[in-house]
C-alpha cells in the first residue's frame, strides 16, 4: 500500500517537475543552440544572458539541497539520493572535456536536446539518438 | 559583446528559477537529482523505475504546454549539419556518462549542493565548450556543412 502510494507520487510528480524544468528551458532560450553558442563565444559577440539561467536556478535550488544534506528522507519517505561531492577522478575530468567539445560543436546539452526532440525535427532527433548511443557506448569504458 | 536587453535577462533568470524550482521539487518530494543525462542514461537502460520516463515526457511536453501560456515560442537555430550533430551527440552522451552529469546534474544540482566535484566538472565543460566555439568560429577549423 505504502509502496504503491510512493510509486504513484514519484511518477506523477516527476512528470510535473519535468514539465516545469522544460518550461524553464524554453523561457530562458536554452533550447536555442544559437543562443547557447553566443553565450560560449566569449571572444566574439558574447551574449552573457545564459549566466542568469544558471544563477537563477542555483538561487532557487540551493536551499533545497542544504535541507537535503541535513535530513534523511524526502517527502514520500524514501531516502535522499545525494551523489558523492568530493570524489575527483580522471574519468570525471575526461568526461567533462568530451561533453564540452560536443556541447561547443552543437550548442545543445541533454535537457534542451530532449525538449527539441519532441518537435520530431531531424537535427534534434539525430542529436538525441547520438546522445543515447554515446551514453550506451560508455559501458565499454567503465566496469562499475 | 552586445549587452542583452532587460527582457532577455529577465526571461533567462525566470527560466533559470523554473529550472531550479523543478530541481528543488524533485529533490524535496522524491529525493532524486534532476540530472538529465543521468535520467536519460538510466531510462534507456530500461531500469525499473518509471519516474525517469515521466520526467522525460514532461520535458518533451513543455513546448506544447508553453504555447498555452505567455511564454513566447522559441525557434531553434541549429549550428551545424546532421553529421556534426551526430558526432557532437556521441561526445555529449559518452562524456556526460563518464563524468556522471551534464549542465543540469553538475551545473545546476551539483553547484547548488556546494559540490567541489561538480564545480570542477562544470569549469571543465564550460571552458572546453568555449574553447571549441572559439576554434570553430575564429580558428578556421573546417566543419562539414552536411
Amino acid at each position: 500500500m505504502r509502496a504503491t502510494f510512493q510509486f504513484a507520487v514519484l511518477t506523477l510528480s516527476a512528470g510535473i517537475f519535468g514539465l516545469i524544468f522544460g518550461l524553464g528551458l524554453v523561457l530562458s532560450h536554452m533550447v536555442d543552440p544559437a543562443r547557447v553558442v553566443a553565450f560560449l563565444d566569449i571572444t566574439g559577440d558574447w551574449n552573457p544572458a545564459l549566466a542568469f539561467v544558471m544563477g537563477g536556478a542555483i538561487i532557487v535550488a540551493a536551499p533545497a539541497f542544504a535541507y537535503a544534506r541535513r535530513h534523511q528522507h524526502a517527502l514520500i519517505g524514501t531516502p535522499f539520493q545525494l551523489p558523492n561531492r568530493f570524489r575527483i577522478t580522471g574519468r570525471l575530468v575526461l568526461g567533462a572535456a568530451l561533453f564540452g567539445i560536443g556541447w561547443g560543436l552543437s550548442g545543445i546539452c541533454p535537457g534542451p536536446g530532449i525538449v527539441l526532440a519532441g518537435s520530431l525535427e531531424a537535427h534534434a532527433l539525430v542529436f538525441v539518438g547520438a546522445v543515447i548511443a554515446g551514453s550506451l557506448l560508455s559501458d565499454l569504458f567503465t566496469r562499475d | 559583446m552586445a549587452l542583452p536587453d532587460l527582457a532577455t535577462i529577465e526571461n533567462a533568470a525566470l527560466g533559470g528559477a523554473l529550472i531550479g524550482a523543478a530541481a528543488a521539487g524533485l529533490l524535496l518530494v522524491d529525493g532524486r537529482i534532476a540530472g538529465v543525462s543521468g535520467i536519460l542514461g538510466e531510462a534507456v537502460r530500461l531500469r525499473r523505475e518509471l519516474w525517469r520516463w515521466a520526467f522525460l515526457a514532461g520535458l518533451i511536453a513543455a513546448p506544447f504546454l508553453a504555447s498555452y501560456t505567455s511564454i513566447a515560442p522559441v525557434t531553434p537555430t541549429f549550428q551545424s549539419g546532421l553529421v556534426v550533430l551526430a558526432i557532437a551527440g556521441l561526445l555529449v552522451g559518452l562524456g556526460t556518462r563518464l563524468s556522471s552529469g551534464c549542465t543540469s546534474g553538475h551545473g545546476v544540482c551539483g553547484l547548488s549542493n556546494l559540490s567541489p566535484r561538480s564545480l570542477l566538472a562544470t569549469l571543465v565543460f564550460m571552458a572546453v565548450a568555449a574553447g571549441t566555439v572559439f576554434l570553430v568560429r575564429h580558428g578556421h577549423v573546417f566543419l562539414p556543412k552536411a
